[in-house]
């Protein structure tokens, strides 16, 4: 009868964990449906990255007060989550505070934790005065509306309990240590918690250790949920910030990809060695789309790209098209994306592993004509994700698609490119004029 | 002086089997805009007073392709990058000057990947090079005391990380350099960008340009310094708007040096 606590425990921890790795088997297989992509290159670069911009959190300070909290909720939840390491071996094996052997150093360990967790239930109320009363206008866009908000703050509620019950469960503990209670070994400290202690006093022992064990469950049961919860929210990003700034874009901002399909045309035109009359090649396969008109077009970079996004909008913040009242935001772009590709995903989980035509497209029923062309490409969106996120590259690749595919830009630019066609510049001047300006006073 | 605008081309050089040090490349706006078209005869102005060798492709240049590409037609961008690197290598072309952040980037960036790798700087990094090897001099004291802002372009700042030559050059003015509320990193574009200076804007509450012409007219310069011919259209409408063009003067680098130099 004793072992029962302890099955339960691990039924529970490896339900918990085997449904997340299923989940992330799924993410993994929705990513890979993007084109491959090299990222074999520059890898000291790559982990230097990773390293400084998630990790250091480098580029989350750019905008100070959001930055410095959201560092705290980072590191509490990195370092009081070895307190976990703990539980979980005291859940297996039916032991009470197993480091507490290490003496001094486990109090400054448990004593961190504590702080940290004042520090994260104070940053986490500062959000959500942030997102709920003070209404920050990058919170309030259109696509933040219905689910997303709730998301939102969903989030910040799970870590507000999750932490509240890790300081009764160590305040409900500190009290039965100072009643001597068998089992409840003096061990830790406890800085925050001894004040909630005194509100145990009263109580009989027995009541203090219910309240100690389901303070203690509910936190490890509650943290196993939030595992679970990541995939279905935009809090992907505690896990993926660190592959999406290993697999961030290297080179400058300003240099767009080169694309080959495109290249290989161009050279054979170029080439006068071909023959313009040959007959076609029937066994040659059939030319790759140009551009993306839907998720599958897009490289896996770019899904990983929509998984990172947790919606901050610093990047729709940033972006002047959206600043000026335009339909154009980046967050939504990468929101549409994964929407998009979750849809996909679910519709090759019904078919048994292949994706049957559903009449959909990231490009029209997601993301419209107009969001597309009001971009300047001037690369503020990307300078502004914190997780090295490149919603421009979706952008263009869909213009493509738009412009090589269907002809359909807009008819001022169709003239801009007639020009450039037929005399080498935007504008309808003749290229042998090019330099009369130096002939001019 | 005016009309003794020292103007070799490619061409002409290399008949004579001569090599210029470096390509002044003029780019579409720089040989046909009327505005662009004083920046860049303010450049070849300074370039003829420092002595530097220097041609320009003349009819033999055309557009980089870089409107196409941001527009998404990538077949037209390539033809016409594959067009220019047959020229470019045909005169062993090293080095290339521009004054047009986009020229610059697409050169710089992306014609290695088609076979056409070249040295390319922006124009004020050319310049401050100049200054630094003491072949410009910049005295005269003419923007002595006076508010500039320097308004980064996406193409230059962001795109390519070059934020400090412009503003060296300012500074060397003995000018005061102002910051508007967005600038370096954080620049605020024009509005031009992305192949937005062929079409009409979306719709929205306002122009892109005014909200950046707003910011600069903010912190009250007397002049707003650009390095991109588009950047520069998009802020003088934008000082118009406002009715300012009478107290504020929006110039490009090379004109305010131009200027400094009494050329």
């Amino acid at each position: 009868m004793d072992y029962i606590p302890n099955i339960i425990f691990a039924i529970i921890l490896f339900a918990g964990i085997g449904f997340f790795a299923k989940n992330i088997k799924k993410l993994s297989r929705n990513i890979k449906l993007g084109k491959a992509v090299d990222t074999s290159d520059n890898k000291s670069q790559r982990w230097n990255n990773m390293f400084r911009i998630a990790l250091g959190q480098t580029k989350m300070v750019v905008r100070p007060i959001p930055g410095i909290l959201h560092i705290i909720v980072y590191l509490g939840f990195i370092i009081i989550n070895l307190e976990v390491l703990e539980i979980i071996i005291d859940g297996l094996f039916g032991t009470h505070r197993i480091f507490a052997f290490l003496g001094g150093f486990y109090s400054f360990l448990i004593g961190s934790f504590e702080i940290l967790a004042l520090l994260v239930i104070i940053a986490v109320v500062v959000f959500w005065i942030r997102r709920n009363l003070i209404k920050l206008k990058r919170f309030l866009n259109p696509e933040m509306s219905g689910w997303p908000k709730k998301d939102g703050n969903l989030i910040l509620y799970i870590e507000l309990v999750l932490m509240v019950l890790f300081l009764t469960m160590n305040a409900s503990d500190y009290q039965l240590q100072q009643m001597n209670v068998a089992h409840y070994t003096k061990a830790g400290a406890f800085p925050v918690s001894q004040f909630i202690a005194p509100l145990f006093q009263e109580m009989s022992v027995s009541s203090i250790i219910l309240i100690e064990r389901s303070a203690w469950w509910l936190h490890i049961v509650g943290i196993l949920m939030f595992l679970n919860y990541l995939y279905y929210s935009k809090h992907l990003h505690i896990l993926l910030a660190f592959p999406n700034t290993y697999f961030g874009r290297l080179r400058p901002k300003g240099q767009f990809d080169n694309l080959e399909a495109v290249t290989k045309e161009v050279k054979l035109m170029m080439d006068p060695s071909a023959d313009p009359f040959a007959a076609p090649d029937e066994n040659a396969p059939i030319p790759e789309k140009f551009g993306a008109s839907d998720v599958m077009d897009l490289k896996w970079v770019q899904l990983l790209n929509a998984y990172t996004c947790t919606e901050c909008g610093r990047c729709t913040s940033e972006c002047p098209a959206n600043q000026t009242g335009k339909k154009l935001s980046p967050r939504k772009i990468m929101m549409d994306t994964r929407d998009r590709l979750e849809e996909v995903g679910k519709n090759i989980d019904t078919n048994k592993g292949e994706f049957v035509a559903d009449g959909k497209q990231l490009l029209g029923d997601y993301i419209t004509h107009e969001e597309l062309w009001a971009c300047t490409s001037c690369n503020a969106c990307v300078e502004a994700c914190p997780v090295s996120i490149d919603p421009l590259s979706i952008i263009m690749d869909m213009r493509q698609y738009l412009v090589m595919e269907q002809s359909a830009a807009p008819s001022d630019l169709n003239n801009m490119m007639g020009n450039i066609e037929n005399n080498g510049a935007p504008w309808p001047f003749n290229q042998m004029d090019r330099l009369n300006w130096s002939k001019e006073s | 002086m005016e009309n003794e605008l020292k103007v070799p081309t490619m061409a002409e050089l290399f008949a004579a089997g001569q090599q210029p040090e470096v390509l002044f490349w003029v780019g579409c706006a720089g040989s046909f805009d009327d505005r662009a078209k004083k920046i860049t005869k303010a450049f070849v102005k300074i370039l003829n007073k420092a002595n530097v060798s220097f041609a320009v492709l003349g009819t033999e240049e055309s557009c980089t392709g870089d409107p196409a590409k941001r527009a998404g037609n990538e077949f037209l961008f390539q033809m016409q990058a594959v067009t220019n690197i047959e020229v470019l290598n045909a005169y062993e072309v090293k080095k290339v000057v521009t004054a047009c952040p986009h020229c610059f980037n697409t050169l710089k960036n992306e014609y290695p990947g088609l076979g056409g790798t070249y040295e390319v700087v922006h124009h004020t990094q050319f310049l401050k090079q100049l200054l630094d090897e003491g072949r410009i001099s910049m005295e005269g004291g003419q923007f002595k005391g006076k508010r500039i802002t320097f308004h980064d372009p996406c193409y230059l700042g962001r795109a390519n990380n070059v934020y400090e030559a412009p503003r060296d050059l300012i500074r060397k003015l003995d000018a005061e350099l102002v910051e508007m509320k967005n600038c370096k990193k954080r620049g605020l574009c024009c509005g031009a960008g992305g192949a937005q200076m062929f079409k009409e804007p979306e719709k929205g509450s306002k122009d892109i340009n005014i909200e950046r012409t707003e910011q600069a007219l903010d912190i009250k310069p007397e002049i707003i310094a650009a390095g991109c011919p588009f950047c520069n259209t998009m802020l003088t409408d934008g000082v118009k708007n406002k009715e300012k063009e009478s107290s504020v003067a929006v110039m490009d680098i090379a004109e305010l040096i131009a200027s400094a130099e009494d050329l």
